[in-house]
């Protein structure tokens, strides 16, 4: 650490930290979602930082840079108390955020992107002229090539967060955050990332990694934070600590990470794609021509980066979107398009649907529970009272009996929506869903936003229902949820199925490279 | 139609495409950094009133300019607060802001004047006049250039003049400026804008001012230059017309001219429907001629001059996020 202190030309101080928090409180109202944090990351070191979602990590990297003001608490960079009250002070105290989201203007040049507000003058001329050599000499440094005249809305989301990092680099970020990352690359492209991040550490920068993978963590931290429901529970060396131990910190109990679950017993053929195209509405194609099959007892994991065409997939399988091509269910034709091709037809047919984004298709966010308990259940019979009336008390009562079993808390049918954790509003669509026992499941992205402990759970509900006999169609873009629950995995690129593959048989490197539409193994396709 | 009538409707049709492109490049500004401003037309029209009646207390044109701008930036200002600071809904804003004006307008007029809501005719000094350029009339002779430069070009009032030199200053602005690619940032991603440490509500302020001073010019033009004093509703829907002529444009200085051109050459012709007759050797009726720059909007606004693409973050108040 001194070392490296030294070689960066710095004044010894006493401080060896780049980043010291001392107390930090932050309430939301009633809710604490920093309690009293005490952390600190050594200069020239990658920084990990995991917990569950709402364990106030955002909460904790929006304090650091100054989009909110904590309640109370102390913040030193490089051993000066500091003040962040906003961005500004963040950026000049050389700090840089790579976001989740990227904040990037789609339709101006990478160039412009990185200026924008770090400009030298009025004009725009010598700034870019600046940037442009400056980019070249960052580009050879660190591995971070990107043609600067690209419009941003042309690069692939790999690029685009390349210009992240350079955003913050021009501004001379010392200290570089980044918010979950990998969660939109391809394992090719998340490991390029971590070289960039060692490059940048060994030029002396401080790293601070915020994720949810308990494997990035392993791989690329030097240290790393754990935290829980608001506050910090744990800080410790990387080289001394496993994921399961990792994971236990995180939860609070014992979790179990491997999927338990024996071999599969497939049975006849329940859906069979044909041909399976998908336009949308500006016309562009974006399933062209897919073709599958899944059994009963069978768990078929469709992988690939998001955006390939596995959303249309289940839209089109779900009744959400009109398609051509042939499918059939238990041998019976279902129509694409037009009469008969609605999601309430496709459910009376024996399909259930747990939507990739539960906000906007799974829930509606300001109904109760038992309200959206409801959905797909207008018309059944046991919730009729008469002709007019539907039968509240009986949806309530099954909602409190489902809610009991699929362990969502806290479990009061009257609460909206909304007011449920992300693992909890999923428990929601998955009971709703699973309650149906339909003869094909579509589950996109089961654990997106959700925290260990359910992902466990719902892990669990899933291989139950295939051993119950159910034929399963699984979208999720985190590999290790494909590989551990699949029986059959199929990589989808660019609306395209690349390959089949045995999960036995494979691994992250083969799929990643079927990810980024490279073919490693021509012909060896079929399983 | 012979080439000295021709040049007579063009030169109808600068005068009247000025307050239109005063108008539209005043909504340009708006709509770059993401405030979308349906009120152009109210702010026109207070300006109008407010630079009439200035001129005719005061009997200077320029002292009604200044009135004008000030009235309008008044209304800018309102819109603002609604829809930056309380992050109203930006549509609503402005057609208050319209129905606002279109009363208060005629309201102040009779309280001042009692001329059935009008202000005094202007004569001498309280208007804008005609300006000869050098030159015009040393080379009103020469074949088919020279009575182009006297007739057409020379022989408007200044506001003619800085009206067209402003779009050229605005593509400079927008496109080589630290403050055009913010605004133009703002409108887009104003995300991106915060987390580059820059203020967002500061620049969507100084965007909206801007579009006031603008249409504070066009309000003016009106009263004071394309004629003698304010009267009820003089604007007539010109704001909505500059609105349609910059989503024919594209939000994009240059094509908004040509837009704003082609909007105040209509108008033109509906001023000589013996000229449309001559041409297309139809009587045409008058009323119809009155309503073809209208139809002509409704075209645009029904989208089909091809696809527009707004800026993306138009309309929407910025909450941060994280």
């Amino acid at each position: 650490m001194a070392t490296q202190a030294q070689n960066m030309g710095r004044q010894a101080t006493a401080a060896p930290f780049a980043i010291e928090l001392k107390g930090i409180s932050k309430a939301f109202g009633p809710v604490q979602a920093n309690k009293d944090i005490n952390f600190a990351v050594p200069k020239g070191t990658i920084h990990g930082i995991i917990g569950e979602n709402g364990a106030g990590k955002s909460t904790l990297m929006s304090i650091l840079y100054g989009f909110y003001k904590a309640d109370s608490g102390q913040i030193f960079i490089n051993g000066q108390l500091t003040a962040i009250p906003d961005s500004q002070s963040a950026i000049r105290a050389g700090i840089g955020m790579v976001f989740q989201h990227f904040k990037l203007v789609q339709n101006f040049t990478v160039l412009e992107n990185i200026i924008l507000g770090a400009e030298d003058g009025a004009l725009l001329n010598t700034s870019l002229s600046k940037a442009r050599r400056v980019l070249r000499e960052l580009a050879q440094e660190y591995e971070l090539d990107v043609d600067p005249d690209a419009l941003v809305e042309d690069l692939s989301v790999g690029h685009q967060q390349r210009v992240e990092i350079l955003k913050a680099l021009y501004r001379q970020a010392d200290i570089l955050i980044l918010d979950e990352p990998t969660g939109v690359l391809t394992p090719d492209e998340a490991d390029h990332l971590f070289r960039i991040l060692k490059g940048l550490k060994d030029q002396g920068k401080t790293v601070i990694l915020i994720t949810h993978k308990l494997r990035e963590i392993m791989e690329a931290t030097d240290n790393v934070s754990v935290m829980r429901r608001g506050t910090m529970v744990a800080t410790v060396k990387t080289a001394g600590t496993s994921p399961e131990a990792l994971a236990e910190l995180m939860v609070g109990r014992k979790v179990l990470l491997e999927v338990d679950k024996g071999t599969p017993n497939p049975g006849k053929v329940v859906l069979s794609v044909e041909n399976l195209a998908v336009r949308d509405e500006h016309g562009v194609e974006r399933l062209k021509g897919i073709s599958l099959e899944i059994r009963a007892g069978e768990i078929l994991g469709i992988a690939g980066v998001a955006g390939n065409g596995q959303s249309e997939l289940l839209a089109a399988l779900g009744g959400m979107m009109r398609a051509s091509g042939r499918v059939t269910l238990n041998g019976a034709n279902l129509p694409l398009s037009g009469a008969g091709s609605d999601g309430q037809s496709r459910r009376a047919a024996g399909i259930a649907h747990v939507p990739e984004d539960r906000h906007h298709h799974g829930l509606i966010l300001d109904f109760s529970a038992w309200e959206n308990m409801a959905f797909g259940y207008h018309n059944a019979p046991q919730y009729q009272k008469n002709a007019l009336f539907m039968d509240n008390d009986a949806l309530i009562a099954d909602t409190e009996h489902k809610m009991a079993e699929y362990d969502v808390r806290p479990p009061i049918p009257s609460l909206a929506a909304k007011s449920f954790s992300g693992g909890n509003q999923q428990k929601i669509v998955v009971a709703r869903e699973m309650e149906r026992n339909p003869d094909l499941l579509l589950i996109g992205q089961p654990t997106r936003g959700v925290d260990i402990g359910a992902i466990e759970f719902i892990h669990k509900q899933i291989i139950a229902l295939r051993d119950a006999g159910k034929a399963i169609l699984l979208v999720s873009v985190e590999l290790d949820e494909i590989l551990s629950l699949s029986d059959r995995i199929a990589v989808m690129f660019d609306g395209r199925i690349m390959g089949l593959r045995d999960p036995a048989h494979t691994n992250e490197r083969e799929l990643g490279l079927l990810m980024a539409g490279v073919d490693a193994a021509p012909g060896g396709g079929a399983v | 139609m012979d080439y000295a009538t021709l040049l007579q409707v063009l030169d109808t049709t600068l005068r009247l495409a000025t307050p239109l492109l005063l108008a539209c490049l005043a909504g340009l500004y708006s709509e770059r950094a993401g405030i979308f401003d349906i009120g152009l037309e109210g702010k026109m029209l207070a300006a109008a009133m407010a630079a009439g009646a200035v001129a005719a207390l005061t009997g200077s044109a320029w002292a009604g300019l200044l009135a004008g701008i000030g009235a309008s930036l008044v209304f800018a200002a309102l819109h603002g607060v609604a829809s930056i600071t309380f992050r109203g809904n930006q549509l609503i804003s402005g057609v208050a802001l319209n129905f606002l004006s279109s009363g208060i307008t005629v309201l102040v007029a009779q309280a001042l004047f009692r001329q059935g809501g009008r202000t005094p005719p202007l004569t001498g000094d309280a208007r804008f006049n005609p300006i000869t350029l050098p030159g015009a009339d040393a080379l009103r002779d020469i074949p088919v250039i020279g009575p182009l430069y006297h007739e057409v070009i020379s022989g408007h009032s200044v506001l003619v003049y800085i009206a067209f030199l402003i779009v050229p200053l605005t593509w400079w602005v927008l496109f080589r400026t630290r403050f055009g690619l913010r605004l133009r940032a703002v409108g887009e991603n104003p995300a991106a804008v915060d987390t580059a440490g820059v203020s967002v509500v500061a620049l969507r302020f100084a965007a909206v001012g801007i579009t006031g001073i603008l249409c504070g010019l066009a309000g003016a033009y009106m009263a004071t230059a394309l004629q003698a004093g304010f009267g009820r509703e003089m604007t007539a829907g010109r704001g909505y017309i500059a609105l349609a002529a910059l989503i024919f444009a594209k939000w994009r200085p240059v094509a908004a001219m040509w837009a704003c051109l082609l909007f105040g050459f209509f108008q033109a012709l509906a001023l000589r429907p013996d000229v449309v007759q001559a041409v297309v050797q139809v009587k045409v009726p008058v009323p119809f001629l009155d309503a073809l720059p209208y139809i002509l909007t409704v075209l645009v606004l029904a989208g089909f001059v091809g696809k527009a693409i707004p800026p993306r973050a138009g309309g929407e108040p910025y909450v941060k996020e994280r």
